[in-house]
């Protein structure tokens, strides 16, 4: 199980969640991505997107204007 | 065994896709939903830029459709391949620079090539188009026009006005049953709003002005103007997402000025500044600005007094201001803002 970094910072929505989206394509089920953005509407559209996928957001944090969202992949 | 057939859903996150899509989960298909993101949408992003729009939601419409109909939503980066929309449209521009039937055409196409991939294996689209319903992509006529050019053919079904269309072939085939389909036609919303409410969506997103910043006039004025100062038409993704942000004045043809309107802005201008010339004020509070084109030493100098007339210092003798240009030292100046009646309108892009 890996864990892999994703860099979405100055990107806005929903070009964070498209990112996400191809990326965790790209993953395999039980593998970690960490995603590192500025638009504030990810705190949204991530968790929903990883919803309706069946994708499991294992924690977010925000340290001055940056969001981390952590999510792990199940397929 | 019957099969298991399979639609994919072009999602806006507007009400007529949301109610399409249910109408043919309600038939038993297997729905999933792709949204295209072209750059010119104008879901989120104000709001994202804008400080003062911070407390709105900041939703997803097309996600948030996506979860309360219990599908899947593919959202797939098309700016690049959208350029050629935008820019050579076949079938012209509506009222402002939005090619719209042009887009359906793009979009349906792009929807059925990711549909008929291998991995994916759909038997069909579904739109949330209604005959009447825009004047220039959704008319009676165009309806054949999207089916034809997009290539999707009869396999491109509307579910809200089929009734209206010769029957395609997920209803010829039995797929779907044509009399739990609709008759919808024309820009009254009430048949729209009925199905909703019986169907127990009572919560839907309504637009105003459309989902697309192409329709809106001050906007294609802007992308008009850019073409122009260019030479040329085309654009970068930076381009198209400075032109939702803050005023644009032009004062000479050869530079533009991009003027921030509040701390949400200048955030989000700050982050260009390793592209662009970039003034601020120093002395008093005020804006940021980019400065775009290629403007002269006095040409930024002036192009200061004008943004010190922006800022909380416009009516002081002097206002200090920095001039950074990309990967210099800043050049910090004290001038005297330009009174307002020294710009004039014309300047306003």
């Amino acid at each position: 199980m890996s864990e892999t970094q994703l860099d979405a910072r100055r990107l806005l929505c929903p070009m964070p969640v498209i990112k996400t989206q191809n990326k965790i394509n790209e993953l395999e089920s039980g593998d970690t991505l960490i995603v590192t953005c500025t638009d504030p509407g990810v705190l949204h559209d991530i968790p929903a997107w990883c919803r309706i996928h069946g994708h499991r957001v294992i924690g977010s944090t925000t340290q001055d204007r940056e969001i981390i969202i952590t999510i792990q992949v199940q397929k | 065994m019957n099969t298991q057939r399979k639609a994919v859903s072009l999602i806006s996150g507007g009400l007529d896709s949301m109610l399409a899509t249910r109408v043919i989960l309600d038939q038993g298909i297997h729905v999933e939903g792709i949204n295209f993101y072209t750059g010119f949408c104008v879901e989120g992003h104000t709001h994202a830029i804008r400080a003062k729009d911070k407390k709105k939601a900041k939703r997803n419409n097309a996600l948030w459709v996506a979860e309360q109909l219990g599908i899947k939503l593919h959202i797939i980066d098309v700016i690049e391949e959208y350029k050629d929309v935008v820019l050579n449209p076949k079938h012209g521009y509506g009222q402002n620079l939005n090619p719209c039937l042009d887009c359906k055409i793009f979009m349906v196409n792009k929807a059925q090539a990711w549909a008929w991939m291998e991995e994916n294996q759909f038997d069909f689209i579904i739109t949330g188009e209604v005959i009447g319903q825009r004047p220039k992509s959704q008319r009676k006529e165009t309806m054949p026009i999207i089916a034809r050019e997009s290539g999707a053919g009869d396999r491109l079904l509307r579910p809200l006005c089929a009734k209206n269309l010769e029957p395609t072939l997920p209803e010829r085939e039995g797929w779907v049953d044509r009399n739990k389909l609709f008759d919808f036609h024309g820009r009254n919303r009430k048949p729209q709003i009925a199905l909703a409410h019986s169907l127990g969506i009572e919560e839907y997103s309504q637009p105003a002005g459309g989902c697309c910043f192409l329709t809106d006039k001050s906007y294609s004025s802007k992308l008009g103007d850019l073409w122009q100062s260019r030479g040329e038409r085309d654009y970068e993704l930076d381009d198209i997402m400075l032109l939702k942000v803050g005023r644009h004045l032009r004062p000479k043809p050869h530079y533009k000025l991009i003027i921030s309107r509040e701390e949400g802005e200048n955030h989000y201008l700050n982050g260009y500044q390793h592209e662009f010339t970039t003034i601020r004020t120093l002395s008093h509070g005020g804006p940021v600005a980019l400065v775009d084109g290629k403007p002269s030493t006095e040409d930024l100098l002036f192009a200061a007094r004008v943004v010190a007339r922006y800022s909380q210092g416009r009516d002081a003798r002097e206002v200090t201001l920095s001039i950074t240009e990309p990967r210099q030292e800043a050049l910090e100046v004290s001038l005297l803002p330009l009174p307002a009646s020294d710009i004039p309108e014309s300047w306003h892009v």
